[in-house]
């Protein structure tokens, strides 16, 4: 089936008779063939998250502040899975808090990410693929959020540090000659309001959970939830 | 875990067996096959009695102190165990053994530097969707986290190249663990598994039977995709001017073949597919436009450039397929089959996805479509890119031998049913490329991490594969290049030991040679660390280790030498000295546009 060398300047073939010379030689050598500036190409663009770009609607997607809330198995490991998951894809977390739920064997995983929708939608998805996770969804946005901060403030000035508390619900939790703590709880921005306050007293030390959620109302937090007991566990959402 | 009570005996379901035309051979079978476990003594029993129940065969894997527990009550069992010379031959075989028959193949080794050999193996299963499940031994548990002898964190250190992994917790649970990690491997998108099992929990007495295999709750899905999707989807197929399927590795592992094969060919639609979807369609057929991206053919990857409608099944745009994103299908109505919703939109937005099993789904497709939509005009104009830009090479007199040459000779000399692995670089291009494959599973290669050395250990997995299937009659030829053979060839001692009759096609250039291109196309030419002109005589090594072996240098001695390598029964290697400076073509730089491919070097 060997063809005879092609012609065209191209680089000579062989002929030898010691040889079997391949099919390729009735073929177009690479060196003839158009080049890229020779062949027509589409005006069409995708995005960054592989979006067709319409031309009239420029879909670029803004990140955003997203409390996703996660109903795992308290298995060994899951906090692993979970946070190992979000730092090998890249995703941008603000913050994660877990902590048991009406459920014997469940725990409830809270994050906050700061990403675009389709970040968000492939969050959710890449969580939903861990087995132990058993259902996961974003908290919708006018849910209930709200975070715990201890603060440790220096006790040159006690009743004004008393003062400040009460202004933003705050407890004071420990007392002492050199320094007081003030346990806080409320959303991001009155706490931060609150830290802001305080600074004026020296702040020597803070710890801050990060917020935690639930979704108002009888809308279930995490997709499918219902309250359960031990024995009674939860579906699974398929 | 589920908490069945024992059962004595459940009748596990039937795997699929080997294709339909496999002849019954007498090859012996164990009675107690796909039935449900038998009493045991120890957790380390109850582990082989589940792999028993769950149908495995083969395992493949390598000794030592932590797993001995499992190994002997693998004595006494119907499972065929291949020792081979390193770990990591272990997990790639099991990988390839799985590719070809279909079902989880099976590795095992022992812990800390067992384990750690076994993770390349793992990751190369996880990137390629390889349903496999690898058993390890750890340390006794309350040694656990005392950096005790030959202790590594196997869990740990597999967590993000599995599917999921397993720590054993005790001797009456281990089995129904281990059953429910082989189930797990193939549920759904198929993976990798692990189980890791303390020496304490395998040396345990226990008499509690594992019960039937089920994968865990929420892990296998609707394989039908929602039906007002496909209609919307059909909708959209009906109306394109100039569709193109884009076949992938998940339609071979959900065995849809068939299915892609009558959904394409029932409305004239031209075919791409991916690198692991090689197989899907045969290459031969005039709606096949091989495979798409950085080195497939120019045609492919002009019809996925100027397609209105993509119709993309068990793909996961892997960016070497896609190139730069923005240039990718760039006005196409992209319809996206694919068993995992996570797949969907991650890298190329899916303006209909489909979830759900690919046979299943391109069955829905096939029926929702009304009248397939008129691409003639549109099937010429691929008919015209596939006479412009044809894979081709020269053979100037004064110039080595061509690796493509090679490649075709063993094409022209084997069956269609023929198995080719690779390793990874130049040569696994150049065997894509020059072979024409028709059916699936007989492309085994290293897809997604691009495993140098996964060519040899995988020609014996597949060479086991086959045997066990009574297909004893299939060739198997790997392609490796210097630098793959030199990285597993141990493993030809495992070939020679039990006398598998495979063919190694050593494409050597002496050089690394995918990364000489590079250099020489991006890098001014410094072939740092590339130039691999040390290389041993492969041919007088194959005969040490018992092989035949056989050195080719020119054209008028590859006819007689592939003949010679095939008809021996047995391991075969054949030291092929190809031309050095031959380069792969076409290519996609990396991030370029597909449709601006290099067709010839002076174009890059």
């Amino acid at each position: 089936m060997s063809g005879d060398a092609s012609d065209g300047d191209a680089p000579a073939v062989s002929d030898a008779d010691s040889r079997t010379t391949p099919d390729a030689d009735s073929r177009p050598l690479p060196g003839e063939q158009p080049g890229p500036d020779e062949r027509d190409h589409p005006e069409g663009r995708r995005n960054l998250e592989g979006i067709r770009i319409d031309p009239v609607v420029e879909a670029e997607h803004e990140s955003r502040r997203a409390v996703i809330s996660a109903l795992v198995e308290d298995e060994p490991g899951v906090l692993a899975r979970v946070s190992g998951l979000v730092s090998r894809r890249q995703f941008n977390i603000e913050s994660l808090t877990v902590g048991p739920t009406t459920v014997d064997g469940h725990s409830r995983i809270t994050m906050v990410v700061e990403e675009t929708d389709p970040g968000i939608d492939q969050i959710e998805k890449q969580m939903a693929k861990l087995k132990p996770v058993i259902s996961v969804g974003e908290v919708a946005g006018d849910a209930v959020i709200s975070e715990l901060v201890l603060l440790k403030v220096e006790a040159d000035d006690p009743a004004a540090v008393h003062a400040v508390s009460e202004m933003y619900d705050g407890r004071t939790v420990d007392a002492g000659p050199e320094t007081i703590t003030v346990e806080l709880t409320g959303d991001k921005a009155n706490i931060d309001n609150a830290i802001g306050a305080f600074d004026r007293f020296g702040i020597v030390e803070i710890a801050r959970t990060g917020p935690t959620a639930l979704a108002r109302g009888d809308t279930p937090t995490a997709p499918g939830e219902k309250p359960g007991t031990a024995g009674e566990p939860t579906t699974h959402d398929d | 875990m589920s908490d069945t009570a024992a059962q004595p005996r459940s009748d596990a379901d039937e795997s699929d067996d080997a294709s339909a035309d496999a002849t019954a051979t007498d090859e012996p079978t164990d009675p107690d096959e796909e039935q449900g476990a038998g009493p045991v003594s120890t957790g380390a029993e109850s582990v082989v009695a589940a792999l028993e129940a769950a149908g495995a065969k083969t395992a493949f894997g390598v000794q030592g102190g932590a797993i001995m527990p499992v190994y002997d009550a693998l004595y006494d069992s119907s499972i065929r165990h291949v020792t081979m010379a390193h770990e990591q031959g272990a997990s790639h075989a099991a990988d390839a053994y799985g590719v070809v028959a279909g079902e989880p193949g099976l590795c095992m080794a022992t812990s800390g530097p067992g384990a750690t050999n076994l993770v390349t193996g793992i990751a190369d299963a996880d990137m390629d969707s390889d349903a496999m499940l690898a058993l390890t031994g750890q340390v006794p548990t309350e040694f656990v986290g005392n950096d005790a002898f030959q202790e590594t964190d196997t869990v740990g250190v597999t967590r993000p190249i599995t599917k999921h992994n397993y720590f054993a917790g005790g001797a009456d649970t281990v089995g129904d663990t281990v059953g429910e990690a082989f189930e797990l491997s193939r549920a759904g998108r198929p993976g990798p598994t692990l189980v890791d099992l303390p020496k304490d929990v395998t040396q345990d007495e226990t008499d509690r039977t594992p019960g039937p295999a089920t994968p865990p709750a929420g892990t296998d899905p609707d394989p039908n995709a929602d039906q007002e999707a496909v209609e919307e989807a059909a909708r959209a197929i009906e109306s394109a001017e100039r569709p193109v399927c884009l076949f992938g590795g998940g339609v071979i592992k959900a065995d849809a073949s068939d299915e892609a094969r009558t959904f394409a060919r029932s409305y004239g639609i031209p075919v791409t597919t991916t690198m692991p979807g090689i197989g899907s369609f045969p290459e031969g057929d005039d709606l096949c436009l091989s495979w798409a991206g950085m080195h497939g053919t120019g045609y492919a990857n002009l019809a996925i450039t100027h397609t209105d409608c993509l119709i993309a099944v068990g793909t996961r745009f892997d960016d070497r397929l896609t190139g730069g994103i923005d240039t990718f299908a760039p006005e196409a109505e992209v319809i996206h089959v694919d068993i995992d919703p996570a797949e969907i939109s991650k890298n190329v937005h899916a303006d209909y996805p489909l979830i759900g099993d690919a046979g299943r789904v391109l069955d829905q497709l096939t029926a929702a479509v009304r009248e397939g939509p008129d691409t003639e005009a549109w099937r010429e104009r691929c008919a015209e890119w596939k006479e412009t830009y044809p894979l081709t090479y020269a053979t100037p007199d004064d110039e080595p031998l061509k690796p493509q040459f090679v490649v075709e000779a063993f094409d022209e000399a084997t069956d269609d049913d023929t198995i080719v692995t690779t390793g990874v670089g130049q040569h696994q291009m150049w065997a894509s490329q020059f072979w024409t494959y028709s059916e699936p599973r007989t492309w085994v290669s290293s897809h997604g991490l691009g495993t140098m050395g996964y060519g040899v250990p995988a020609a014996v997995g597949a060479r086991v594969a086959a045997d066990t299937m009574g297909e004893e009659d299939r060739d198997v030829v790997c392609f490796d290049g210097d630098g793959s053979f030199l990285m597993t060839m141990q493993e030809l001692s495992v070939a020679v030991r039990e006398e598998l009759d495979i063919t190694i096609a050593v494409l050597n250039n002496e050089y690394i040679g995918m990364v000489r291109q590079w250099q020489d196309a991006f890098y001014e030419g410094r072939h740092m660390a590339s130039d691999y002109t040390w290389m041993p005589e492969f041919d007088k090594l194959a005969e040490a280790f018992g092989a035949l072996g056989l050195r080719v240098d020119d054209y008028d001695e590859v006819a007689p030498a592939v003949e010679e390598a095939l008809d021996y029964e047995g391991p075969a290697v054949v030291d092929f000295h190809v031309d050095p400076e031959e380069n792969v073509l076409p290519m996609v730089p990396s991030g370029g546009a597909n449709g601006k491919f290099a067709a010839a070097e002076d174009q890059l």
